[in-house]
């Protein structure tokens, strides 16, 4: 183990380094690039025995991956915003194919107009993709998550693809200290890729990626959304794991001064660190407020969820997406968690940090300000609230 | 060819006829059993791997559309890390959309990157497996359901995307183009493209009964016309020497393209109800002028 000061997508390579993959195949966009460039040095200079192809688009990118792990490799890309748009078609194609690929996403937002700043929506539009989705809080947890969804991927019980996101700037430029594992310990974490079921190999011929009629086509999906299940097992396993021998505590969800809170807030990736702060002082203030940082999103941990704001009053979801015509995706899933609890508490959704605006604690602060308004009326009026946002939109 | 050494096994669901199942099983013939196999969605994909079922005696994979290259390029390099790269042919096989059209960025990057890859287009000039629309492979005139003719149309209007020229271009060790008839030479230049140290492509014109609209005995005829009109010179070039293109099987004689069009359906509308004389000759005409470049 070795302290190392590393921004977020430094982490994420040197994470995906320590797990030897031997084919990345990568493609630049802002603000992922650091990744495949820090990556094909490691290979440049023989740090990393692996083959980095440059290949000419992110479509080409994932499908290159696919057709490495098809035929019995580990593999590796990272990207961002349209070039995780980019990929759609395929993402499809590597989870129905079963190849536990890990790919790192900065997440950015989507076009138009073009932004190169942090919001979930690049993710949150591959929220259906059959991709287990783990999102850091900082770099450390960028690191230690790519390592543990290699682990969690290739499970026999799981063999589906993982994306591990960081945000845009926040993290991904972010220089943060870091502790780095040993290769040795990682190897002993994460043993040498031995492909389950698919290998391309001439000795034992098989056929990847077959034309599947309505005859079979569902019990494919029905198999995907099982493994997922099955996922949420394994999650705890690998994160139980990792703790024993990494001494850094992981979970689906991770509550934050949650006890006796009347309002819950839930987050996403680093605004997690600035809402963790903002829960601190109101605290101290006696405000009965608590957090609840959700890391794994697909599979979504509804039973954690459940579980973790039995006792709240109202539960506001911060989002930093929308799904344009209803609500944020977080907020969707958090409320159909919830749907059939006799008593639940009341759900408000807000919407932050679109496109890179800061989200900042005087943002919390109205928020929770809001949730206690709620609290108080017994109802939600506006249950998606945009905030910090100007109102004269033309 | 012996039934039990037929690595596209017969029971596929190919219609009679198809000239991009012959093609199929003479490139795996020549290739052998050592052969990764890499198809884009298109119908050899829909028509060989239906679940739970296979044709294929070889390792196969199928990811989408347009990117078979970028997948076979993946194929590659995993073999070199796995360390059984030397011995293993891969061999991807793509339509005429899949290929000249929307796979053309990935055929262009994997040809860029060197890998080590036989490409062959089974190129049947159109979109069969979504019901013959027109592609860039198309040739002047032609039927289509997107190219009708009509009082303003005379079926496509562009000539055919000159697919071997940009894949030459790219400087790769060996382009070709072949066609079913010519088995030998087709074969042959499998051979040849295999052994290539990189990327290879041979463009193989496989006519389509249904698209063509022929009876599906006369495959072997068309494909064979199509090389004694000149319409489909059959050649090589290595390392995009286009300078010194080899004709590698050189007709006798002529004969007028005229014959080739007449036995094809997506032609008829120059036949009748009255012939369009001006337009069989223009299309004489740009046939002439490429063989005189090719001294055939
Ligand atoms: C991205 C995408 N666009 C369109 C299609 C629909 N599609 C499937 S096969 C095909 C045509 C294939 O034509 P070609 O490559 O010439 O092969 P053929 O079937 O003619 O042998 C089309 C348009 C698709 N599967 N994916
Ligand atoms: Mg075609």
């Amino acid at each position: 183990m070795a302290k190392m000061i590393l921004e977020g997508n430094q982490a994420l390579a040197v994470g995906a380094k320590l797990c030897r993959p031997k084919v990345i195949a990568s493609y630049p966009i802002t603000p992922s690039t650091h990744i495949p460039e820090m990556l094909s040095e490691f290979v440049a200079n023989g740090e990393l025995d692996a083959d980095f192809i440059n290949v000419e688009s992110e479509h080409s990118a994932i499908s290159a991956c696919i057709g490495a792990q098809a035929t019995g490799v580990r593999t590796f890309t990272a990207t961002a915003s349209q070039g995780l748009a980019l990929m759609h078609e395929i993402l499809y194609v590597a989870s129905g194919m079963r190849l536990p690929i890990v790919m790192g996403v900065a997440n950015r937002s989507l076009s138009a107009p073009i932004n190169i700043w942090c919001d979930h929506s690049d993710t949150m539009a591959e929220r259906d993709s059959g991709w287990m989705q783990f999102y850091s809080e900082n770099n450390q947890e960028a690191l230690d998550l790519v390592i543990q969804a290699y682990r969690i991927a290739e499970d026999e019980r799981v063999l589906l693809p993982a994306m591990v996101t960081i945000d845009a700037y926040t993290l991904t430029h972010t220089f943060e200290p870091v502790d780095v594992p040993s290769q040795k310990e990682v190897d002993e974490f994460l043993p040498p890729y031995k492909p389950v079921y698919a290998i391309l190999d001439p000795e034992r011929p098989i056929t990847q990626g077959s034309f599947g009629t309505p005859e079979y086509f569902m019990e494919f999906k029905y198999s995907q959304q099982k493994a997922m299940e099955r996922a949420k097992e394994v999650i705890d396993e690998v994160f139980r794991e990792f703790e024993e021998k990494f001494g850094r505590k992981y979970g689906k969800i991770e509550p934050y001064r949650t006890e006796g809170a009347d309002v819950i807030l839930v987050t996403l990736g680093s605004m997690s660190g600035t809402g963790k702060e903002v829960v601190d002082q109101l605290r101290e203030e006696g405000a009965k407020v608590g957090l609840i940082k959700v890391t794994v999103f697909r599979p979504f941990p509804a039973e954690e969820l459940r579980e973790a704001v039995r006792r709240a009053k109202v539960v506001a979801v911060i989002d930093r997406d929308i799904s344009l015509g209803f609500s944020g995706a977080v907020f969707a899933n958090v409320s159909a968690s919830l749907i059939n609890e006799e008593k639940r508490p009341l759900l408000a959704n807000f919407i932050v940090g679109l496109g890179g605006r800061d989200v900042r604690p005087e943002d919390f602060r109205e928020i929770v300000d809001k949730s206690f308004r709620i609290l108080e009326a017994g109802r939600v009026e506006k249950p998606v609230e945009w905030i910090n946002v100007s109102g004269e939109v033309p | 060819m012996k039934e039990e050494k037929q690595l596209l096994a017969p029971g596929h669901r190919m219609c009679a006829g198809c000239g991009v199942a012959l093609s199929a099983r003479l490139c795996l013939e020549a290739a052998g059993e050592k052969t990764i196999v890499v198809v884009p969605t298109g119908c050899m994909e829909v028509t060989t791997s239906q679940y739970p079922e296979t044709a294929w005696r070889v390792p196969f994979i199928h990811v989408a559309f347009e990117n078979a290259a970028a997948a076979a390029s993946g194929v590659d390099a995993a073999l070199k890390m796995m360390g059984k790269r030397e011995g293993v042919n891969i061999v991807a096989m793509g339509g005429d959309g899949g290929t000249f059209d929307i796979g053309l960025q990935a055929l262009s990057g994997m040809f860029e990157r060197g890998h080590r890859v036989t490409y062959v287009c089974n190129d049947n000039e159109a979109y069969m497996n979504t019901g013959i629309q027109r592609s860039s492979a198309t040739p002047y005139a032609a039927w289509t359901t997107t190219s009708p003719p009509g009082k303003k149309s005379i079926g496509e209007f562009r000539e055919k995307k000159p697919i071997g020229y940009i894949a030459a271009a790219h400087g790769i060790p060996y382009v070709a183009t072949a066609t079913i008839a010519y088995f030998a030479d087709y074969q042959k230049k499998v051979k040849k493209a295999l052994s290539a140290d990189g990327p290879a492509f041979i463009h193989v014109l496989t006519p389509c009964p249904v698209g063509w609209r022929f009876p599906p005995d006369r495959t072997v005829e068309v494909s064979r016309l199509a090389v004694q009109t000149g319409v489909f010179p059959l050649w090589e070039v290595r390392d995009g020497d286009i300078e010194n293109l080899r004709i590698t099987v050189k007709p006798p004689e002529r004969k007028p393209v005229e014959e080739y069009l007449a036995v094809q359906g997506r032609f008829s509308h120059l036949f009748k109800p009255e012939k369009q004389q001006d337009v069989i000759d223009r299309i004489q005409k740009m046939v002439d002028e490429k063989c005189e470049r090719y001294g055939i």
